[in-house]
Parts: C-alpha cells; structure tokens; sequence
C-alpha cells in the first residue's frame, strides 16, 4: 500500500539551481527596495513620519437633485462652511480650542465632547464642530488662520429640502454612515463621517445619488497646517431622481390634512405611478441633514402619533367598509349571491349570543346588492359572509393583494395580514368560530391592510383588474440631463382573476355610493365629472353594546376610529385612484373624503392645462447652464 | 511506529529558523498592537497561544511518516473543500467579504487550509512519473480541477489574495514535477486569453487595486494613501530604525490591517534596514533550506510535498513584503509568521511540520 516512488528523482535536482538562483533574484529585489526606502530617501520619510505629515483633506460629491414629475426641485444641496478641528494638533496647541470657542460663541466643553464622540476616528481625521457659520464667523476665522494650527474651514454640500416637511417620508432622511454600513460597504467608498440615505428614497436610491466623493492629499507642517498640496481627486455629483409625484398636488393634500394623523396616497391607476403620498405627522428632513439633535431625535421617537412611521405603507388598519367590495366580489364570483340577492337589514343582526349591529340604527330594509354597498349595509354582508364563507373571502382577498406586500421600492412596507381558518390554526391553535367571519365580512376584526394596499385595490378596480407595481420613481438622470434609466409601469402577476361583469358590477356601486341619493360617499360628489368610491370605518376597540352613534365624539382621541375613504376618477376614464386613511377620524367617512375630494379636484384641474408641455419646458430650463 | 533515528535525523536547523523568526513576530507584534485601543486580550497573547498549538500540531504532523498522508491526501482535499462550501454558505462576513466559518468562540479560515490540501492532493498525483517528455495537458485535467474548484470559491469570498496564492503554488509545483514545454506555451497562451475574462468577474474594489499598483496617483484618498503610508513607515525607520516600540506610523493606526497584512512595515519602521534586512536574511535562508529538503528526499511524493509547502511559503514571503514596499500590487495576504491570524500560523505550521517530517527521514527509506 504505502509504495515507495523513487523513479526519475533526479528532474528534481537536476533543477535545484534554477530554484535557488528564482529565489535569490527575488529576495535581491526586496533588498533593492528596501535599501532605496531606508537608505536613500530615508531621512525624507522620517520627516513625514512625524507628526504624520501626509494627510487627507475630504471633498465629498454633491448628492443627486430630488425633483417632482415636472421638474421641480424637492431636495439639493447648498454651499455651506463648517468648522472642524484636528484633535491630534491641538495636543501640542490646547489653547487653540478656546479660542475658537469663542469666535464661535461655542462650550468649550461642547467641542470636547463633539472631539472625543467619534470611536474608531482614523488619526488625523478632522472632527467637524459647527456648521453652516455665519459671514462674521467666517471672516474672524480666516483672519485668525495662522494662529490657530488644527482649524480647518471648509465649503461642504449640505442636503437641503425645500419644501420642508413636505412629502417628508416619500423623500426620507440622511444620517451619518454607522459602523454597520461602513463594514457592508467594501467595495463603495463611504468614509467615516459620511452621510447616507437611512429612509425613503434618499435611502433606496442610495447608490444613484451618492456620487463619487473627491479629496486631496496634502502635505503639512509640524503644527498641522498644509504647505503643499500632493495630488487631488475631484468630486462626481450623484444622479438626479425625477419622482413621480407631483409638487402642487402633494401640497394640496398635506394641507387638507390640516392637523389630523393618518395618510393619503393617489396614483394613476393606468402605470402605478404615485402622484402623492402623504403621512402625518410629518417630519422636516432638514433636521436630520444638519446632525439631529439628541432631543429632536427623542421627541420624534417618542411622539404618540409615531411621525417617523409612513403610515401608507407600514401602517396596518382593518380596512372596514372598504373591504365589502372584497366580501361582494367573492360572492359573485363563487354564485352564492348574484346582484339580486336580498337581505333584510332591521338594524340589530342576533348571532351566537351577541347582536351584531348595522351603523345605521333604523336599519335600510330588505335590500339587494347594489343599495347594500351604495349605503353600505352591515347586516346585509353579516348575512352573504356567512352564506360565502371566511376562506372563500380570504382567497379573493389574497387575489386583491392584501395579505403581502406591494412591492413598493420603498423601506419597511408591511404585508398586512388576511385571516383564513387554517391562518388562525395556525396561529392561535383555536379554531375559526363563524361570528368572526360576520367581522370579517364588513372588514373588521384580524384583518388587516396598509393605506397602499387598498389603493392598489381599488386602482384594480378601476383600471379593469390589473395590477401594476406601485412606483415613486420615474427615471434618474446624471447631471447632464441624460437619462441612465427609466422605470416603465410594471404589471404584476396580470390581470385579477375575476369576470368584466363582476367588475362592472361593483363599479357601477362604487359610483352610486358618491353620486346616488344615500350613498355614504356624497361628500366627494363633484360637479363636473362622476367619482366612485367606498367609505370605511376601521374599528380601534370593540364597542359595548350599549354604544350610541353619537357617543364616538366623547371618547378618548386613541379609542376612537379610523375613518377610511378610497375613490378613482373620473368614472368613465380612471386617471387618478385614492387612499385616505385618518386616524382616529371617528364614525363615518366624514373626515377622510373631504380630503379625497381636494386631492381629486385639483389634480384634474392639473391635467386640463395640459402639463406635458411645462414639464418639458421646466426640465430644459434647469441644464441650460 | 516511531525510529529512534527519526531522533538523531531530526532538523534543528529548520526548527531553529521556524523558532526564531516566530519569537520576533512576537515581538513585533506587541510592539505595534500595544498601547492601541485593543479590548479584549491583547493580540500578541492570542498569537503566543496560536503559536504553542501549532508546535503542537507541527511536532504530531513531523512524527507520523508522510507516506501515510499519501493515502489519506485526498480524502483530506475533500474535506478542506467541503468547509470551503460550509463557509459559502454559513460563513460570517467581515468587511464584505465571507471568509470565515465559526465554531464556538473560535473562528477560522478554511481557505487556509486548502492550501496545504492542495499541495497533498497535488504531490499525490504527481508521485507517479510522466513519460520521458514531461507531463502533458491531458495528463493535468485532474490537477486542473483540483486547483480550480476551490479557487472558484475563494475568488467569490471574494479572497483575491488567497486565490492568487493557490494558482502560484500550482504552476510552481507544475514546473517541478516537469511538465511538457509545449504543455507549458499552450497554458500560458490559455492563461493570456482567460485573463480579460477573469478581470470582469473581479470586485470593484478589486480592480481599483490593481489598477492602483500600477498607478497609485489614481487613488491617492485610499489604496495609493495606505501605500504611500507603508513606504513612509519602512523608509522613516532608516538604517538603524526608530527602536522598540516606538514606530509612531502604525501605532497611529495609519495602515488598514496593520497587525496582519503590513505588518512588515510596522517591523521596518521600528527596526530599520538592520532589522529588516535580518528576517528577511531568515526567511532567505528558510527557503533554501526547504528546498534542499525537496531534492534530498528519498520519494518523489516527499519531494513534491516539501517543494509545495516552500513554493507557498515563498510566494507569501515575496508578495507580501513587495507590496508593502510598493513594489508589488496591494494584495491582501499575510506574512508567514510575522502576521497575526490563528488559521494562517496554524497552515503555515502544519507546512513545517510536513517540511520536518520529510527532512528527518531522508536517510530511512
């Protein structure tokens, strides 16, 4: 086993010299060099060893332009003078701090701890202390230069959003790169100190934006100040991203929010881009681009009305009455009702042992399909849901696209959640009892969807039952004006599995619950063209069952419920679909369809000046320098 | 099972060279990682105990005759390759790169291993001689695959440094075992067509590297800074250096990885040409050595073990300190007993042991 191979060994040493002389001209090179290194420029080296003498002075890229669908511009960056300092030169000049604290009218002890903040700081690397300082600051720094070894000025790009709040979580927020990042990101090259997109577009198109950060490498003397600079790299602007919202009819829609919680977003429901979307609370952006402050920072977090969240997408309510048209579709398709089904509504619905109610204390009579989602009768889809059944509503559910998540290229959406029986199996253990299907039925109980969910839902409705991929970004652009890519409308999985007839069905409802005498919807009845849509209250708490209608108005702020309204327009030819959502707006839909109404109103008084063309002309304008 | 003889043949010199280079890498070490803000125990403790277990496995490897590695060399190869794919799949990502597997508190870097792997699976095929013209192309198909298999997967760590490595202890090998020249025009014509095609599978990063070597000017805020600051630290030490612990340059944390890959510029700063020219003199005369080991074996699977293990030593030794003088591109990869990792000086004392083991039994076969 273990034989012995002595055959021709004497290849081996036969080339033993050509090894050794292989490896002696190598180690004879290493010599060379290292004799050059030490020997000859040996005391050249010496001297920029001290005091390390070559440095590295950062000249980050102007980040990518945000700006509307028309060219307007919704974010960039401005020239700004920011002071830093050297810790390392200042050991040898303390006194240097004081004084630049008080030029700057600044703590002293406020610098040293901004000095000794940053963990793991590359020796020599500046630490900023102030910035965006006045022309008197400036000028008494420049003045002072000399004296003052281990102060750098310096002119930075700093992220400015023009409009403030406005579409705060549509855009997102900028943050200093944490240790996290800075490991994932061998091959792009963020430094410490950097800034970097952390929510919303500013994060998602994080790598469009950037651009290539530039710097020089200077040589200074013993107290730290340059003498000479070595070589430089100069800094690429990042990419322009032209969103798909546009700015006039986002302002009218965070105005008509007044001071309400909630959100809203409108798309055009023929490509799926977003022409709006607004959360609120809202932040201003700005905060965060010139280093948030620790309490800023706290007060948002701990705000009760969470305005960090963009509750379009990571907000979860139960749609309410918005999903009868759910609950009606699957009806329909499955045969178990038909248009002319009827059920009789008495106000009061006994069921196990409990009265499940309609919000209409009279109750509507006996009615048939259409009048049950024009007026939105509770009793009569207490009745068809548990003819049809929770897991036939959750398949037409799911086909809707609720229960995942829409895909939006946008941070942390939420899939929501559709209940099934074999969900709650699953779940809890506890089988599925049929009161809960009632709940169901009219969108209550476990069901779940975020505002976007419910929009691309009735976009389906209103486009013919295709589903296209919500979308914030319509192309980017480099500086030039050339366009490096552009996103087209993406449909998703096809056209919803369900018969025109069925479709046309629930649209001719939807139109009647604005237009038609007793339909919920009347407050977004407009004059001009016909919208359709559905009104919805989500429920926060399970009311007693001696509740009266007007006892919602005394309850505490955080019991009381959501008031939901989505809508398309014009009826006949879609060109803009809509979800609003208002926190805590109370019974009814009276606080969610006025706003639809604005947003509605306006954005088709936008189309009738036909915007195309100042678009272009605004686009052009912008690169003529 | 073990000679007395094996006592009288055994190799102080080698030893003696191995002990000594190893005692100033430990010095050096804690030199240039005290007095930073190291937490924890402090790197050169971990490196004296990574060093007494890999005397340990070096003094097991040196005692067990080497023809028994011959039967198991395969087997070994497939299992270096299989916690290269662990590592693929479960292994921890370090500065973007997934290189190491952990068990318990104690990680490791398997593609240290398939070094030594692929020497053993290589001088197993090539115990058996070629005809009288050499090796030909059709005869290295298995070798081929054994070099690339694991290259493949250390290129996607991505680990360039390593990668580069194996491909230099192959061809190393390949011209020792003899190959045909006409083998040899057609590999390095194959070779100069792959390489455009190899350059675009390559990391951003990675490219900007090389390109960086041959120009650094282009990157002066990274790669061509870190160089610029490696040249200073070996040429600020001078003739005499500037002593024991008092090399402000790495101190100062100047070099990414000092600790590991420029760790020579850390020894060059604080010991100067004397210095350096004093472990380079040992690692001149650790190579000779090796080599006289390989053409003085009794076998042909001996001779080519040893010869692996030189040719990988070497090429690490020369890459290593070229790039940190600039003379070479800035490829990660780590000096053989100077560099701190525990993987790397366990590798590299499994290839002394090997290298020990064949020297001793030069006389008893």
């Amino acid at each position: 086993m273990m034989e012995l191979n002595t055959q021709r060994m004497e290849d081996f040493q036969g080339r033993h010299k050509y090894f050794i002389a292989f490896v002696g001209v190598a180690f004879f090179l290493i010599f060379i060099h290292l004799w050059y290194l030490q020997v000859i420029k040996g005391s050249e080296f010496r001297r920029l060893s001290e005091n390390n003498r070559i440095r590295i002075r950062e000249n980050p890229a102007d980040r990518g332009m945000l700006l509307d669908r028309k060219g307007r511009v919704l974010a960039h960056n401005r020239p700004s003078f920011e002071v830093s300092l050297v810790p390392e030169d200042l050991k040898v000049n303390p006194e240097v701090l004081t004084k630049v604290g008080e030029m700057l009218d600044m703590d002293q002890d406020k610098i040293e701890n901004r000095l000794q903040s940053l963990k793991r700081r590359p020796p020599f690397k500046p630490v900023k202390i102030k910035s965006d300082i006045d022309w008197n600051e400036l000028a008494l720094l420049e003045f002072n230069r000399v004296h003052l070894p281990g102060l750098i000025v310096d002119v930075r790009p700093r992220r400015t959003y023009n409009y403030g709040d406005l579409a705060s979580h549509l855009i997102g927020y900028l943050g200093e790169v944490d240790e996290n990042e800075l490991k994932q990101s061998k091959d792009v090259p963020y430094r410490m100190g950097s800034l970097i997109g952390k929510y919303g577009v500013e994060y998602r198109w994080e790598a469009d934006l950037k651009g290539v950060d530039g710097g020089r490498q200077i040589e200074v003397d013993a107290l730290g100040r340059e003498i000479k600079p070595l070589r430089s790299v100069e800094p690429f602007p990042g990419n322009n991203l032209i969103l798909t919202i546009d700015l006039d009819l986002q302002r009218v829609a965070e105005e008509a929010f007044q001071d309400k919680s909630g959100a809203l977003i409108a798309m055009d429901p023929h490509n799926g881009r977003v022409l709006a979307m607004v959360s609120k609370p809202s932040f201003d952006p700005n905060l965060f681009a010139r280093n948030i402050s620790p309490e800023e920072w706290k007060s948002l977090i701990e705000n009760p009305r969470h305005p960090l969240q963009n509750k379009g997408i990571q907000g979860q309510y139960p749609p309410g009455s918005v999903f009868k048209i759910v609950t009606a579709i699957a009806g329909l398709e499955s045969g178990i009702i038909t248009p002319n089904t009827q059920f009789t509504c008495t106000g009061t619905y006994p069921y196990g042992n409990r009265d499940f109610r309609c919000w209409k204390e009279g109750g509507h009579g006996t009615i048939s399909l259409h009048r049950a989602i024009v007026e939105s009768c509770d009793i009569y889809f207490y009745q068809a849901g548990l003819k049809i059944g929770v897991d036939l509503i959750a398949q037409y559910a799911n086909e809707f696209g609720l229960g995942r998540t829409t895909g939006i290229y946008l941070p942390h959406e939420k899939p929501g959640i559709v209940p099934s029986t074999s969900w709650k199996k699953r779940l809890s253990g506890v089988p599925w009892y049929s009161g809960e299907t009632l709940s169901l039925a009219v969108g209550q109980g476990y069901i779940n969807t975020t505002p976007l969910q419910l929009l691309t839902l009735i976009s389906a409705v209103a486009n013919g039952g295709k589903f296209y991929l919500p979308q914030v970004v319509e192309r980017v652009e480099n500086i030039y004006g050339n366009v490096l890519k552009e996103y087209p409308p993406v449909e998703r999985g096809g056209r919803v599995n369900i018969s025109e007839n069925t479709l046309h069905i629930i649209q001719e409802a939807l139109m009647g619950a604005v237009n038609e005498p007793q339909g919920t919807g009347w407050v977004c009845a407009l004059k001009e063209v016909k919208v359709a849509g559905k009104t919805g209250t989500a429920q926060v708490i399970t009311m007693p069952q001696n509740f009266k209608k007007g006892d919602m108005d005394r309850m505490p702020l955080k019991f009381r419920d959501h008031a939901w309204f989505v809508a398309y327009a014009p009826f006949e030819d879609p060109r803009i679909s809509i979800a609003v959502l208002v926190e805590h707006g109370g019974f009814g839909a009276a606080a969610a369809a006025p706003i639809a109404k604005k947003v509605i109103e306006k954005y088709l008084s936008l189309q009738s000046v036909s915007p195309s063309k100042i678009a272009g002309k605004m686009v052009d304008s912008k690169y003529d320098d | 099972m073990i000679d007395r003889r094996l006592f009288t043949h055994f190799d102080w010199t080698l030893l003696g060279i191995v002990l000594l280079i190893a005692s100033i890498g430990i010095l050096n070490l804690y030199s240039t990682t005290l007095g930073g803000e190291v937490s924890g125990t402090p790197l050169y403790l971990k490196q004296i105990f990574w060093l007494l277990i890999g005397l340990s496995v070096m003094v097991v490897i040196a005692f067990t005759e080497y023809r028994f590695y011959s039967d198991f060399a395969y087997i070994v190869y497939t299992v270096a390759f299989f916690f290269l794919l662990v590592v693929m799949g479960y292994g921890i990502i370090t500065s973007g790169a997934q290189r190491w597997i952990k068990i318990g508190s104690i990680s490791f870097q398997p593609s240290e291993f398939v070094k030594i792997s692929l020497i053993l699976a290589l001088a197993k095929f090539f115990q058996r001689p070629p005809g009288r013209e050499g090796y030909s192309l059709k005869d290295l198909t298995l070798p081929f695959l054994f070099l690339l298999l694991p290259m493949v997967l250390i290129l996607k760590q991505p680990d360039l440094g390593t990668s580069i490595i194996l491909l230099l202890i192959f061809f190393s090998i390949l011209i020792f075992v003899k190959i045909r020249w006409s083998t040899l025009l057609t590999i390095g014509l194959g070779g100069a067509a792959i390489l455009p095609i190899s350059w675009s599978f390559l990391k951003e990063y990675q490219k900007r590297r090389i390109i960086t070597f041959f120009n650094p000017e282009l990157d002066p805020l990274g790669a061509g800074y870190h160089l610029i600051q490696s040249k200073i630290a070996v040429g600020a030490g001078g003739i005499i250096g500037k002593g024991f612990m008092k090399g402000t340059q790495c101190k100062l944390g100047f070099l990414p990885e000092q600790q590991t890959d420029f760790i020579f510029s850390a020894l060059g700063e604080e010991w100067g040409l004397i210095g350096s020219l004093m472990i380079v003199g040992l690692y001149f005369m650790l190579i000779l050595w090796g080599l006289r080991i390989a053409v003085q074996s009794k076998d042909r699977f001996g001779a080519i073990l040893s010869f692996g293990v030189v040719a990988m030593l070497f090429w690490h030794i020369f890459i290593n300190i070229g790039m940190v003088l600039g003379m070479m591109p800035v490829v990660g990869i780590p000096l053989p007993l100077l560099s701190y990792g525990g993987s790397f000086l366990l590798s590299t004392m499994i290839g002394m042991g090997l290298l020990l083991n064949v020297s001793m039994r030069r006389y008893l076969f």
